[in-house]
Parts: structure tokens; C-alpha cells; sequence
């Protein structure tokens, strides 16, 4: 039997003392790691993930999965991923695929900004006494109103005000394509969208019908790969999303396994079951700025003129990119860093292409405004947003709002394994297989994501009332409420910040 | 740059009247007065830290403006004040051939105050009206009237200011009023969400250059008011936006009114503790932030309306009013001229 000379990265082990032979074990693995040798349940630690399905529904608590500690004779220079990366590329000719955000070193500059606070001349304000308000509209914007007085002496609006999407807090979901993820992941992201207020994105799987119910909280969104584009998805929800580029992959398009679309993906997608579902690198409609006016325009006309997002990739002209962007009639333009999610992509893509959000959100932010259009469109951050606290600092930086995906996924049991192209999810989400996806109750785990936006939205409450407002306009692009530390004059420059004690 | 951590230590205020029927109020005696200043001409304050400045000042004016009167701003020996910037005001008319395409003479005066405050180091004009003029220096509040001479001034609208400096240096050109054409504002508060009304004045060609937060508040209101074109009232409700629930309570299209306006320019929300006076050509504004985090009353006797952040400055000038009132959060107190 071939045995791969790639280490495995984690040694699965059961207490044979502890171990009562109940099988769940090898019930719950989606990977294989477990099957039953007679008396004991036999290991094949190579294919273990460490996502700790097994961990958590082994009554006994006899499994523990640990870090292999064997490993290649150190060496500053060929470290052990470099190894054994080469190891995997020389059995299998192929690249290297990889799910999740990038997992390498690289700097976050989110933990290098501090929040400001207030102390004495201005009063921090009580998020639970005083009103705190975080109600966000995405969408173009007017430069100026025109007001009249009406009869009653009191203001009407004359100025007609282009649609915008209402979020009750500057968060909304990524877009995740039903394919990726399962269609109970989807369930209970559009579940937790109407119940928080915010919306979800259905990435580029097009629409499953038990979808429909939430289409006030859906996105719908147009890739390259076109999959269940048709006139009634584009007016299913209450924007259209085209999207050009992924924080994780900038620059190529995206990759659906074929083991990931039985018939239901399939009829969603609209291509025959088990293809793989690749979609181009580029739109092969959109070649230039002026072709993606067009597109815009074409969804707008067909949409009765819904906002249009375009997601883009952060690469090193983002600034420009969104100019142009917002320029040929964009809403809203999404920005996604390099540190973003996905269900699949080469690995050396996700970890060595684009720029981070941090730097992205300042550049987009800085340049819209020198050139006077910052009202024109809306800016959604997106790729590596961790906590409430990462949400603020990429909204004091400039974004409107930001957009969670794995996040959104912990709470539905990922552990960010990074597996999820295999289709073997042993926590039903980016699975298609029924006996996988059907763990994942969509009740229980909207639940979940609910009480994770809830808890964020009292913590940016607590962070505002420390700034002492109480509004989110107030904090969006207030770069004079962040200090950064152990960062350089030329990055504080770049994202408009001072240094900590200035 | 001269602004080095010059405090003089006083309590924070401010205070306001205004004579609704115009009737001029005097300062102390009338010997000299605004009246030098007809309705087509800009009188520029001008302070220079360094004297040598103000010829680049000059030839900037010279090569845009009639100056049609230039002169030492009055001023009297006080001995808490042994130095000061020179100070220079210029009675001024834009050039008819500066005034390219549709700019109104307004527009080019700004840009003025604009350039000379951000390009040229040491000088500042922090008065540009036509009907309004400003004084203002580091130090106890009657030494700085006693400097200037406001005993000999008379006008039909006051506002004054008083401040303990602590966020932001105390300097000469960071001294109450903030002033652009006829609009001054005198503030006492924080302005919390200074950075972001920074960024959006900016967009609009505004430059930031006097290190302090009462800025935003004037330039604010000209883009709002003058450029822009909403009234007070409305331009008020975007500086304290009104709740988002009382928004939802309201009828349709006050509800549709001031969701666009706060859709609109929640830029200009000005977040954080203040209380604003704020004088213009007709009349005299007075207003609070959202959830009043600092004092504001407003009184009336005969025609004079007064407001100031404490009743005790109110009755100090004027002990028996009519009416006291404490205005409510984000609620302006508009008085206008019959």
C-alpha cells in the first residue's frame, strides 16, 4: 500500500483504559480515521484534520488529539511545512489545495491599533443607560439633500435617495456559496441574518428555494461562473453582488469539486451532477472599467435599479481598482484582504497573494475621499475579522460595515481545521454528504450565530460608550480614535494613524 | 508654528446675546465701531506670530483684493499681555477678474482663508465676515477685552468665550471664536467625533489647521447652510441628529426626511459633549449635543435674548429676565432678527 513520507500532522490516540467500544468515534470522523478492528477501534492517524468532532462526542473523553512532534531536523531555513509540501507535491504532481483564511505569521495589524477612550472633559457614555446606536444603511449616497417645507412647516425630502440596504449593526455574512457549504450551514446563516437584522450572501452557488423566505436578508451574488444566474435570482434578494476577486485567491476563479455537487447543488447551480465546478479566472465579460459598467447597469436595469456590490480581492493598486469601481456605478464595493477565507484553493495563492485588509480599508477609504466620491459608495471589509474589536478598527480605518464568514462558521462547530475542500466536514459545513449535513440542525445553530452577533453588537456598544458616542457614523473613519504600536512611520502613514503617546 | 502649551487657567463658558430688533449693544462706550464695514466689503483679522510674515500675506491679498483700508487691529497695553502677535485687519473686496466662472465672491474668500491659514507658516486670519469681527488671545477673559478694546465696540449680536484648555494646546490662533465669513462659533464641550468631520470637511476642500475641535463646527455649518443650502434648523438636526427611534415614530415623510439626513451626513454628526453659539449675519444660534452632556440656558428681556452655559453669567448682565429656559438635548435655540 502507497504510504505517503508526508509526517502526519496530528497523532489521534484513545485511552484504551477509558475506551468503552461505543463506536462514536468512527461514526462521527468524516475523514476515515477510525474503523473498528473487533475488539478496538483502529487509528489511521495520517488522515486525521485535529477538527475535533471525535474529541467532543466521545463520551468517555478518551480521545486526545495531539501535535505530531516528529519532525524533520530543525533547520532555520527549510522549516517543516516547506518539507513537507514538497513531499506531498512530489507523489501527487499536483497543487496543493487548502481551505480557511491563510494560517502563516504574517503580520495582523489589527493587534498592532489600540482604541482610544474617553477620561474626564469628555464623558464616556452607558451603553445600558443611554441609547447607542449602530443602524447602518450600505448604498450610494447623495452629496447634499435638498429639503422643502411642507405645509406644516416641518422638512420634506426632495432630493430622491438612491435604495440602500438597512443593517441594524455594521456586520453582515460573506458570501458562501451553497456547494461550499452545506445548505443547513446556508439555513442557519439566513436564519441568524433576519433574526440580527443584517443580510448573508449566497456566494456563487445560486439560490436554494428554501432560501426564499429570507430574501429581505439576502445578497444574491454573480461570479465568473455564472452558476443559476437567471432574472429571478438577480431580483431574489435585496442587492446583487458581482464578484471579482477573493481575498484567498486573488486572481483565480472558484473551484468546486465535483464530490461536493450531488443533484440538489446541482440543480442550484444549474450544471449537470458531480462536474466539477470551476469557475474562470476572470469575468469573460468584464475586460476592462467600462465593461464592468456595464454589467452594473445591466443588473441594475433588470433589478429595477437594487444596489450592486462588486467584491474585489485587496491587491497592491486596490485604491485605484475602487476608484474605478465606484466610478462605473458600484453601491457598495467589498473589499476582501489576503487573511479571507475559502472552501478551496491553492495553497500557494491563499498564502502569497494579495494585501491585507487593514492596509486595504485605509488606501480604498483615503483615495475615495481625495477624490471627493466617498459618498458615492458604501465599503465593506472583509478577510480576518476575529472579534468586535477587529469590526472597530476596521471601521474607525473606513469601512461601513464588515463581513464575517469564519467566524460565522466557529459557531457552527468549524475549529478552522482548513479541510474544506474535501467534502468530508465532519461538522455538516462545507459537506454535502446527507449523513454529514444532517448534524447540522439549522434551529440550534442559528441560535448560536445569533447569540455571537448579539454579543458583539453589546460590545461595540461598550466600545462606542467608551469613545464616548453614541452613534457608528461617529467611529466610521475616525482614524484620531486609533493609535498604533510597534508599527512604522511609513504603515501609521498608510493607515492614517498616530503612534501610541502622540 | 507658534503654539506652544500657553495656559491661562479659567473655567470653561460661553455667552451670547443678540438685540432682535437690531438695536446695537455696546460693548462699553461707543467711540469706534463695525460700522467701519459696509456690506461689500470682507474685513480680515489677521494674526502673524512672526511680523516678517506678513508681507507674503500682503502680496496675496494685493494680487486678489481692493484693500481698501489696512490697519493695526486697536489694541491696549495690559500687563498680564506683555506680548502678542502682531495684528493686522484688512477691509477687503475680491477682484472682479478673481472671480472666474460661476465663483461667488464668498467661495473665493474662503479659499483665502484656506490657503493663507494651511500654506502660509505663522499667519492666520481668524476673521473673515463682512458684518462680523472677531478677537480673540491667551488670557483671563477681561484682561483679553481690555486688549482689544471691546469696550469701544458696539454690534447687535455678542458672543463670548472662556476656556480651560485641556485636550488641545491653548495658543493664541486656537482661541474662541472659530470664525469663516459671518459665521462664529464659540463652543464649550468635545467634539468626539472631531477625526471623522475632519476627513469629510476635507473632502469638500476645508483645511484643518488650527489643532483644535470647534473648527469643524463652523466650517460644518458653511457647507451645510452656505454651500449646501439647507436652513438653520435642518442644518442644526444634522450636527445633534435626532434619535434613530424618534426618527421611526415619525410620520412618513419626516420619517423619509430625516433618514436621508442622517444617511446623508452622519459625517457631520458632531458626537460628543457641546454646547455651541453660533452668530451669523441673521441671528444667533444656540445648541446642545444629542444627550446634552453639557450646560445650555437661554433667556429673554424685551428684545435681548441671552444664552450662555450657566444661568448665574445670564443674570450677571442681566438680572431680572423674563423668561429662563434650559433648551433640550439637540434641540437649537434659533433667534432671528424681526
Amino acid at each position: 500500500m502507497f504510504r505517503s513520507l508526508a509526517l502526519p500532522e496530528y497523532l489521534a490516540t484513545i485511552d484504551p483504559v477509558k475506551c468503552i467500544r461505543c463506536k462514536r468515534c468512527i461514526q462521527n470522523c468524516g475523514w476515515g480515521v477510525y474503523s473498528w478492528g473487533g475488539d478496538k477501534v483502529l487509528i489511521n492517524t495520517s488522515k486525521c484534520v485535529n477538527c475535533l468532532r471525535c474529541y467532543h462526542y466521545c463520551p468517555e473523553e478518551a480521545i486526545e488529539i495531539r501535535p505530531n512532534h516528529t519532525r524533520y531536523k530543525p533547520n532555520a531555513c527549510w522549516g517543516y511545512n516547506a518539507i513537507r509540501n514538497i513531499k506531498r507535491q512530489a507523489e501527487t504532481g499536483g497543487i496543493p489545495l487548502t481551505g480557511m483564511g491563510s494560517d502563516l505569521p504574517y503580520p495582523i495589524l489589527f493587534d498592532n491599533l489600540l482604541i482610544d477612550a474617553c477620561q474626564v472633559t469628555n464623558p464616556s457614555i452607558d451603553p445600558l443607560r443611554e441609547p447607542m446606536e449602530l443602524r447602518t444603511y450600505l448604498g450610494k449616497k447623495p452629496s447634499k439633500l435638498e429639503f422643502v417645507r411642507g405645509a406644516d412647516g416641518k422638512p420634506v425630502l426632495k432630493t430622491k435617495m438612491p435604495p440602500q440596504i438597512k443593517l441594524s449593526l455594521p456586520l453582515l455574512f460573506s458570501p458562501m456559496s451553497y456547494g461550499s457549504i452545506s445548505l443547513n450551514a446556508q439555513k442557519v446563516l439566513a436564519q441568524a441574518a433576519h433574526e440580527c437584522g443584517t443580510v448573508m450572501n449566497t456566494g456563487e452557488g445560486g439560490l436554494h428555494e428554501d432560501l426564499l423566505p429570507y430574501r429581505s436578508n439576502i445578497i444574491v451574488q454573480v461570479a465568473s461562473g455564472r452558476f443559476g444566474v437567471n432574472p429571478d435570482y438577480l431580483n431574489a434578494g435585496v442587492a446583487v453582488e458581482i464578484k471579482i476577486g477573493q481575498g484567498a485567491k486573488p486572481g483565480i476563479g472558484g473551484h468546486l469539486p465535483g464530490e461536493k455537487i450531488p443533484l440538489d447543488v446541482a440543480r442550484a447551480r444549474m450544471i449537470p451532477v458531480g462536474t466539477d465546478a470551476i469557475s474562470p479566472a476572470p469575468q469573460h465579460d468584464i475586460y476592462s472599467i467600462e465593461d464592468l459598467r456595464q454589467l452594473i447597469y445591466a443588473i441594475k436595469e433588470t433589478t429595477g435599479y437594487k444596489p450592486v456590490s462588486v467584491k474585489i480581492a485587496a491587491v497592491h493598486n486596490v485604491a485605484a481598482i475602487a476608484s474605478g469601481i465606484v466610478r462605473a456605478g458600484a453601491d457598495i464595493v467589498y473589499l476582501d484582504g489576503f487573511r479571507g477565507g475559502t472552501g478551496a484553493a491553492p495553497s500557494i495563492i491563499r498564502d502569497h497573494l494579495g494585501i491585507p485588509i487593514e492596509h486595504a480599508i485605509a488606501a480604498v477609504d483615503d483615495r475615495l475621499r481625495q477624490e471627493g466620491i466617498r459618498n458615492e459608495a458604501s465599503i465593506i471589509a472583509a478577510g480576518g475579522i476575529r472579534s468586535s474589536a477587529d469590526a472597530a478598527k476596521a471601521i474607525a480605518l473606513g469601512a461601513d460595515a464588515v463581513a464575517i464568514a469564519t467566524a460565522a462558521l466557529i459557531t457552527m462547530g468549524c475549529t478552522t481545521c482548513g479541510k474544506c475542500y474535501t467534502g468530508c466536514c465532519s461538522w455538516g459545513i462545507t459537506t454535502q454528504k446527507p449523513e454529514l449535513t444532517a448534524r447540522l440542525d439549522p434551529e440550534i445553530f442559528a441560535e448560536r450565530l445569533i447569540n455571537l452577533v448579539h454579543a458583539w453588537e453589546h460590545e461595540l456598544k461598550e466600545i462606542l460608550g467608551a469613545l464616548g458616542i453614541n452613534a457608528i457614523e461617529s467611529l466610521r473613519g475616525n482614524r484620531e480614535r486609533l493609535r498604533g504600536v510597534g508599527l512604522d512611520t511609513q504603515t501609521l502613514d498608510i493607515l492614517g494613524v498616530k503612534p501610541a503617546g502622540r | 508654528m507658534n503654539h506652544d502649551y500657553q495656559k491661562d487657567i479659567s473655567g470653561c463658558g460661553l455667552t451670547g446675546l443678540i438685540s432682535r430688533k437690531k438695536k446695537r449693544i455696546s460693548g462699553g462706550q461707543i467711540v469706534k465701531s463695525l460700522c467701519l464695514m459696509t456690506d461689500h466689503l470682507y474685513a480680515f483679522h489677521v494674526m502673524y506670530d512672526d511680523p516678517e510674515v506678513r508681507w507674503s500675506v500682503e502680496d496675496h491679498l494685493k494680487a486678489n483684493y481692493k484693500i481698501e483700508k489696512v490697519e493695526e487691529i486697536p489694541t491696549a497695553p495690559v500687563k498680564a499681555i506683555p506680548i502678542s502677535p502682531l495684528l493686522m485687519r484688512y477691509f477687503v473686496s475680491p477682484l472682479k477678474n478673481k472671480l472666474v466662472a460661476e465663483m461667488q465672491p464668498d467661495d473665493f474668500v474662503v479659499e483665502t482663508v484656506m490657503k493663507v491659514n494651511s500654506e502660509i507658516s505663522g499667519a492666520y486670519i481668524f476673521s473673515s465676515g463682512k458684518n462680523m469681527g472677531a478677537f480673540k488671545g491667551v488670557g483671563n477673559p477681561a484682561e483679553i477685552a481690555e486688549f482689544f478694546r471691546i469696550d469701544e465696540y458696539e454690534g447687535w449680536t455678542w458672543t463670548a468665550h472662556t476656556r480651560f484648555p485641556t485636550n488641545t494646546p491653548g495658543w493664541w490662533g486656537g482661541a474662541h471664536p472659530f470664525t469663516l465669513l459671518d459665521w462664529s462659533i464659540v463652543h464649550n464641550g468635545e467634539i468626539s467625533s472631531y477625526g471623522i468631520n475632519k476627513r469629510y470637511l476635507e473632502m469638500y476642500g476645508y483645511k484643518l489647521t488650527l489643532l483644535t475641535d470647534t473648527e469643524v463646527a463652523t466650517y460644518m455649518l458653511d457647507l451645510l447652510i452656505r454651500r449646501h443650502g439647507l436652513d438653520i434648523r435642518t442644518a442644526c438636526q444634522a450636527l445633534a441628529a435626532p434619535f434613530w427611534k424618534n426618527i421611526d415614530a415619525k410620520d412618513e415623510a419626516g420619517r423619509e426626511a430625516f433618514t436621508a439626513l442622517r444617511q446623508v451626513y452622519g459625517s457631520a454628526l458632531l458626537n460628543g459633549p457641546f454646547s455651541i453659539l453660533f452668530g451669523h449675519s441673521n441671528g444667533l444660534v444656540g445648541i446642545n449635543d444629542r444627550i446634552k452632556l453639557r450646560p445650555l440656558v437661554a433667556a429673554t428681556k424685551d428684545d435681548l435674548v441671552y444664552m450662555a452655559s450657566e444661568e448665574s453669567a445670564i443674570r450677571a448682565i442681566c438680572p431680572k429676565p423674563e423668561k429662563v429656559w434650559t433648551p433640550r438635548a439637540g434641540e437649537p435655540v434659533i433667534v432671528e432678527f424681526e
